[in-house]
């Protein structure tokens, strides 16, 4: 599935989304961003309700294919206008953590 | 021997929100020398938590990264408290980052730990009051 795809699905909002056609391979859930970049793998949806700046560093660094924000947190503008520029995918799910997993364990 | 490909970067330790800046470069350098995505993966990773440790928990730094043929060298140098017990710090989930760090979601005690993992080797020169310096090399 790709990135587009996963945006498409009801209950999914693109927030930005520079880099549509990525492809998901897995998912990865966490806040303390050191266990994100220590555990997630590259081309994972990395689920997660932290938005400040440094999101975007670590699923850039990270190479994540996408962040999804749950529980329907959303970020500072800023935040996506430096996103869309650093190629970062940022989608949006008004579910619990919970619930947006499982949205994507029923897709993948 | 060629001389290595050699990148400097100031850290900046007061801007939070560009914290991350010299990693995303040297990302952006590896890509476009064709290194496979998983060793920039790595480097870039190793590096952004040693920089931003240094923006935390040293006000600051400056980053030095080295291409060899077979090899990258990352050199971070700050003028920092030092590390007092390095074991300690090197413990997955030790962490004397303050509470508003923390709500960033920084201060897991894990960025040590993953430079470790993520490199195939790392040293840790640090002396209280005076400084720490951390080298790392990824092998190609
Ligand atoms: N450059 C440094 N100068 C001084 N102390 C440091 C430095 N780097 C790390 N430390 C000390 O080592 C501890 C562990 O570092 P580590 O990167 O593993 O965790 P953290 O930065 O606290 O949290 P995380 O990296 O998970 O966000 C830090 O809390 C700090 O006390
Ligand atoms: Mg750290």
């Amino acid at each position: 599935m790709t990135v587009a795809n996963l945006a498409a699905l009801d209950g999914m909002r693109a927030l930005t989304c520079p880099e549509p056609e990525r492809e998901i391979g897995g998912v990865y859930i966490g806040d303390l961003l050191s266990w994100v970049m220590g555990r997630a793998k590259a081309d994972d949806a990395w689920i997660t309700i932290m938005t400040n700046i440094n999101v975007v560093a670590v699923a850039a660094l990270a190479d994540t294919a996408c962040i999804v924000l749950a529980e329907g947190v959303a970020p500072e503008q800023a935040v996506l206008d430096t996103a869309g520029a650093k190629g970062v995918n940022i989608l949006q799910c008004g579910r619990p953590i919970y619930e947006t997993a499982l949205l994507l364990h029923e897709n993948l | 021997m060629n001389e290595p490909l050699t990148f400097q970067y100031a850290v900046d330790g007061d801007n939070f929100t560009s914290a991350g800046q010299a990693s995303v470069q040297v990302k952006k350098v590896l890509r476009r020398l064709g290194l496979d995505p998983e060793t920039i993966r790595r480097v870039s990773i190793a590096m952004y938590e040693g920089e931003i440790n240094m923006v935390i928990h040293a006000g600051g730094g400056e980053a030095e990264v080295r291409i060899y043929e077979d090899s990258i060298e990352i050199v971070l140098r700050d003028s920092g408290p030092g590390i007092a017990d390095i074991d300690q710090a090197m413990q997955e989930g030790f962490s004397t980052a303050p509470d508003n760090i923390r709500s960033l979601g920084f201060g897991a005690g894990m960025g040590l730990p993953n430079m470790k993992r993520y490199t195939d080797s790392m040293q840790i020169e640090s002396t209280v009051g005076v400084g720490t310096t951390i080298t790392m090399r990824v092998d190609l």
